[in-house]
């Protein structure tokens, strides 16, 4: 059956990917067949070693396939050059990482400034653009703060503020809250469901089962391969 | 399968701006003392380059500057090889006089003689006279004055005065006390004092003169000959017509090479070549000069070279271990979609950044300070008062040749960092 690419905003097709060490050669990922629907919140879930990273990082274009095809948002992404792969994440994904990844020397609305810039926006408006993002995210206060005098869960709503500024097609979070205490993490999946609720897409690798109750669907990988899609 | 094959997104359009945008605030959030000490490293570099090279050229640039204004003035006329003295002189001082552009000549009557302090004194058989060979100048001292300044260099005694028939003047070469050295080659006379009497020869005629004083301007042509008024030195080397041996041309005050070549032509169209030789202060240069000027700035070039690679190497280090400090950051950035070419600007800018900082900070310490202050106090070499010389063409062209490098040295390294893996820098492996 082909992928219906209008309304799957991912679709994989037998996604391998193999690590090769010397002679040793490990399979992470075993013929992944995905599809996401546009407006889905989904987690990824799993043990330790399951592969769930290595399928985000796939399917988010920070990483090359073994084999299989890979469409995101209609294009067939598989073996885009990496000019091309950099202008597509600018545009159209966004990332949060588990450890917020934050640039140190720029202040809060620096950090979410800087895809609007690269973007062609003008430095004034990325500015206006990253407050009225960094409030939305209840940092409206902080925007002039380094990352070093923000505590961890500002500094991953901060990274949640500059992966939406630019309104990607998918939103995509690497254990979010893996390095969060539980108020914090509580916060940031709230955040979360309000943008889906807003029609945002979001991929969300985690291990915490509880956080899967919160999305739409949880898929859960095994050995490198889905053993559940509920 | 409808799949879209080409994305449309304008890629790169907006690098230089990100650039900036990076760089500016990794400068202004950088430690103080690790930009000062840098901004340090830049600025001894550029001055190493500028000023090693120009105390160099400077020695003898110095020498170059005294020959014109304490020997030649800018233009001299001198006699022809073959002849004894410059033809039809009085002629051409004439025509000198009547040029406006001409601020004052002087002229000279010179022979060769020699200088006996152990005249009076009947010598043993294996004794050696107290005698020196030596140019018998004679000159008008005010007029002399005027071109020369040679006053000015007197460093025992005084002055000759227009009246004085017996008075020499004697160039510091001459004496072992000022320049000791006793060769068979190079005589000296030895324990000569201010007012002493001495026996002055040239061919068969003597006459007894009395030491007025010893000048040393660091110029041969004066620190070699010995100086009497103009009238008793006719005498002395048997001239009896008005003709001259060398005239000195002094043009106005900042006049160029340009305006040397040009009297030199008036001369020329005048036909005064025919009966002597007419030099701009260039032309009348020793040739060791030049070559010992290219030498020195071969050498200073040398030196400069070395702190260009040292400077090189440490924008190098500096951008390096900033760039592999923030390898995950880079990954990041290139994650987040910023373009590798933004991120390596910015490292760009940043080492422009510190050259530009460097050499603005040793150009105002080059101009504002070492320059004035060495044409003050001018380095006392033996041959020549040696100045800074760093004219600005030259310093700019040091200035770009730095900020090439250094901009090259910088890139190197983030193109480095910025080409690996981006999910192997995310993840830092």
């Amino acid at each position: 059956m082909k992928p219906d690419l209008n309304e799957n905003i991912i679709v994989t097709k037998e996604v391998r990917k193999q690590f090769t060490d010397g002679d040793k050669v490990t399979e992470v990922l075993k013929g992944i067949n995905l599809e996401i629907k546009r407006g889905e919140f989904v987690a990824i879930m799993g043990r330790s070693g399951a592969g769930k990273s290595t399928l985000m990082y796939q399917v988010s274009l920070l990483d090359h396939v073994t084999s299989g095809q890979i469409y995101v948002d209609g294009f067939n992404v598989t073996d885009m050059p990496e000019d091309d792969r950099v202008a597509f994440r600018l545009k159209e994904l966004g990332y949060v990482f588990q450890d917020y990844a934050l640039l140190p020397d720029l202040t809060a609305r620096e950090n979410v400034a800087v895809p609007l810039i690269m973007q062609g926006i003008e430095i004034a408006d990325a500015y206006v653009i990253a407050d009225q993002t960094l409030t939305k995210v209840g940092l409206g206060h902080r925007v002039n703060n380094l990352p070093s005098k923000l505590s961890g869960g500002e500094q991953q709503r901060v990274s949640i503020a500059r992966a939406i500024a630019h309104k990607p097609k998918i939103l995509f979070a690497d254990e979010p809250t893996a390095n969060l205490d539980t108020e914090s993490s509580a916060m940031i999946l709230k955040i979360f469901q309000e943008l889906n609720k807003e029609g945002q897409t979001i991929v969300m690798v985690t291990h915490e089962d509880e956080y899967g109750d919160a999305t739409d669907r949880v898929i859960f990988l095994k050995d490198g391969q889905i053993s559940k899609d509920r | 399968m409808p799949t879209k094959d080409k994305i449309k997104i304008k890629k790169d359009a907006h690098v230089w701006r990100v650039g900036y945008f990076l760089a500016y605030r990794q400068i202004k959030r950088a430690s103080l003392w690790t930009t000062f000490l840098i901004i340090a490293v830049m600025t001894l570099t550029f001055l190493n380059l500028v000023v090693v090279n120009g105390v160099l050229v400077g020695l003898i640039e110095s020498s170059v500057q005294a020959q014109r204004e304490r020997g030649t003035g800018d233009v001299v006329i001198t006699k022809l090889l073959q002849k004894t003295q410059i033809e039809n002189s009085q002629d051409i001082l004439n025509v000198l006089r009547g040029l406006p552009e001409v601020k004052a000549l002087s002229y000279k009557y010179i022979g060769s003689g020699n200088l006996n302090a152990d005249y009076r004194r009947k010598l043993r058989q294996d004794e050696t006279p107290n005698k020196v060979g030596a140019s018998i100048v004679g000159i008008d001292p005010l007029q002399e004055n005027t071109i020369t300044r040679i006053s000015d260099y007197v460093i025992e005694g005084g002055y000759l005065l227009p009246s004085d028939t017996d008075g020499v003047l004697i160039g510091a070469n001459l004496l072992y006390k000022y320049t000791p050295i006793e060769t068979s080659g190079f005589q000296t006379l030895k324990n000569v004092e201010i007012g002493q009497k001495l026996e002055l020869t040239v061919g068969d005629r003597s006459k007894e003169v009395i030491v007025r004083g010893f000048i040393k301007s660091k110029v041969d042509e004066n620190d070699f000959r010995v100086f009497m008024i103009e009238s008793e030195a006719r005498k002395l080397i048997g001239r009896t017509n008005m003709n001259v041996d060398e005239i000195s041309i002094k043009l106005a005050e900042g006049s160029t090479e340009e305006d040397a070549i040009r009297l030199k032509q008036i001369l020329l169209n005048n036909g005064f070549d025919i009966g002597a030789r007419i030099q701009t202060y260039v032309e009348a240069q020793p040739k060791f000069l030049q070559d010992i000027s290219n030498t020195f700035a071969l050498l200073g070039n040398l030196i400069g070279s070395i702190g260009i690679a040292v400077a090189s190497i440490t924008i190098f280090i500096v951008i390096f271990v900033n760039a592999i400090t923030r390898k995950k950051f880079i990954g990041i950035l290139k994650g987040i979609g910023i373009s590798p070419k933004a991120i390596e600007i910015s490292y760009i800018i940043q080492s422009i950044f510190y050259a530009v900082s460097g050499s603005v900070i040793g150009l105002a310490i080059l101009y504002g300070f070492l320059v004035p202050y060495i044409d003050a106090n001018p380095i006392n070499f033996p041959f020549s008062d040696g100045i800074l010389y760093a004219p600005l063409t030259g310093t700019m062209i040091r200035v770009t040749v730095l900020l090439i490098t250094t901009v090259i040295a910088g890139y190197i390294p983030a193109r480095m960092i910025v080409k690996k893996n981006t999910l192997d820098a995310i993840l830092g492996r």
